[in-house]
């Protein structure tokens, strides 16, 4: 097993087996996301994100994101890395675009950028709600049980930082296109793909990006467009 | 017409290269890209200069020896082509065409358009065949096939080994032609009981030589002159896991 994760393919296998779990835990972290903007007095998020914080399911989950973040982090940077020594002396004239995708040949920048969000995005929401609390963290009562009031946090941040709502947009542009190619190749990654089936699969890829860009993207444009 | 040709020279290995223009005056859009190449040789000989050296061997495409990066693209602009199939009709008068040598850490420049391929031999002898002696060509049909892993072990054994795939990969990754050459053995009844063995011991090597991973980019397929689907890689990642989890 050691070898297998020292060979180009094993490390490989890893990116693709945690992107893949990235993948399931986006789709859980949309829905939670998208009570937003069913209820606009916040209760129905509140429930959700109090679910999250308190189920113990959740609290086993957590750190196992934790670790699938840092191993597909950490492999794709060495993949990366690997395949740029790969080829120390490049071309004069090149047109990949004749042969390959652009978000195919970007993995590592369109990563970048989904690091960079992600820090800023755990920094403003993760850290204050797990962390070092927050004044718009009030205590609520809902139902009868008390929880932190998170769709307050949430929501001040979406409809007063018009900026920050852009910038949420942009990111999930570029983790749309992240998955656009990662999807697909992740199954491809780990051996699930056959003549038939690539095409199936990279379509169903364009349609996953699509929902979960999309999806995030509503968010703040329905704060600012409705408040 | 006349075109302007942008070539890569390179006296050896150690050189450090650079490009030279060469204006050509008389070319027929009937030439093939190499016999255009034979003319401009022909040309300089006459003037006194070193000939450009490149290879070629059948001119038919299929043994795979005359790759050359034209204008951004392994074998040029079509699909499907091999350099000798590429004809001077695909370019303008008056065009600038740029010929690079395929360029992989793995595939050292020899001279000028020339690259050292033997990493793709030594992957071969690391696992690329079955270690029985086959004997003669069999009587047809002594070893049923099933006809699915018949075209697609045909499809796989059409790879001329010619490394565009190498070439075009941002990675520069061997997978393509690893991949055809463990499919092909794999999907015969004659390559099954070794499989595993040759999965491990062919990516080992490709490893080994300093070939890039594979980042499913596809520009191996699009720019495969035998239409090699990736595909093929994913049963190469199959066949490689389940070796791995076998022993
Ligand atoms: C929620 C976030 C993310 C998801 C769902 C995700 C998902 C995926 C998937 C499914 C793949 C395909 C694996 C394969 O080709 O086999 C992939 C590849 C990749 N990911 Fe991510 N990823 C995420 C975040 C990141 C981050 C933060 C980075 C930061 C560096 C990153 C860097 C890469 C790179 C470089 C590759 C390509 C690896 C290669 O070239 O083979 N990803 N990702
Ligand atoms: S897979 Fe295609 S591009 Fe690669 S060596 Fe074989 S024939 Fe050439
Ligand atoms: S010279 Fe043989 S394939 Fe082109």
């Amino acid at each position: 097993m050691n070898k297998l994760f020292a060979s180009s393919i094993g490390r490989k296998l890893l990116v693709a087996l945690s992107g893949m779990f990235l993948i399931l835990f986006l789709v859980v972290h949309l829905s939670i996301n998208l009570l937003l903007i069913f209820d606009d007095s916040g209760a129905l998020f509140n429930k959700g994100a109090h679910f999250m914080a308190t189920n113990p399911m959740v609290g086993v989950m957590e750190p196992l994101l934790a670790v699938g973040f840092v191993v597909h982090i950490m492999y794709a940077t060495i993949v990366t890395i690997r395949n740029y020594r790969a080829r120390p002396n490049g071309y004069l004239k090149n047109l990949p675009s004749a042969n390959s995708s652009w978000e195919s040949r970007n993995m590592f920048v369109l990563g970048g950028i989904i690091l960079f969000f992600l820090i800023l995005h755990l920094n403003h929401f993760f850290v204050k709600m797990k962390f070092t609390g927050d004044p718009l963290l009030t205590t609520v009562i809902i139902d009868g049980v008390a929880m932190k009031n998170s769709y307050l946090l949430v929501s001040s941040l979406f409809k007063e930082n018009f900026w920050y709502s852009i910038g949420y947009m942009i990111w999930a542009v570029f983790l749309g296109f992240h998955l656009v190619h990662g999807f697909w190749s992740a199954f491809q990654t780990v051996g699930l793909n056959n003549e038939v089936w690539i095409q199936r699969l990279q379509n169903v890829s364009i349609i996953y990006a699509t929902i979960i860009a999309a999806g995030f993207c509503i968010i703040p444009l329905y704060f600012i467009i409705f408040f | 017409m006349k075109i302007y040709l942008k070539i890569w020279r390179q006296k050896s290995p150690k050189d450090k290269g650079r490009f030279e223009m060469y204006p050509l005056d008389g070319v027929s859009p009937e030439m093939s890209f190499l016999e255009m190449l034979d003319y401009l040789n022909k040309t300089l000989i006459k003037e006194g200069k070193e000939p450009v050296v490149f290879e070629s061997d059948c001119r038919e495409g299929i043994c795979g020896t005359c790759g050359l990066y034209i204008n951004g693209r392994p074998h040029g602009n079509l699909r499907k082509t091999t350099t000798c199939e590429l004809y001077m009709r695909e370019f303008a008068d008056g065009e600038t065409i740029t010929v690079e040598p395929w360029r992989a850490g793995a595939f050292p420049v020899v001279k000028d358009l020339v690259v050292d391929r033997h990493a793709f031999e030594k992957i071969m002898q690391a696992g690329g065949f079955i270690t029985v002696n086959a004997g003669a060509a069999p009587d047809a049909n002594t070893i049923p096939i099933p006809r699915d892993s018949f075209d697609k072990a045909f499809e796989a054994a059409t790879c001329i080994g010619c490394g565009a795939c190498v070439a075009a990969c941002k990675n520069a990754s061997a997978m393509l032609f690893v991949a055809a050459k463990v499919s092909h053995l794999a999907l015969l009844p004659q390559g099954k009981p070794e499989a595993a063995r040759r999965a491990k011991a062919m990516v080992a090597k490709m490893d080994e030589l300093g070939f890039g991973s594979c980042t499913n980019t596809g520009a191996c397929e699009a720019e495969c002159p035998k239409g090699i689907s990736i595909a093929n890689i994913a049963r190469l990642n199959r066949e490689f896991l389940k070796a791995n989890l076998k022993e």
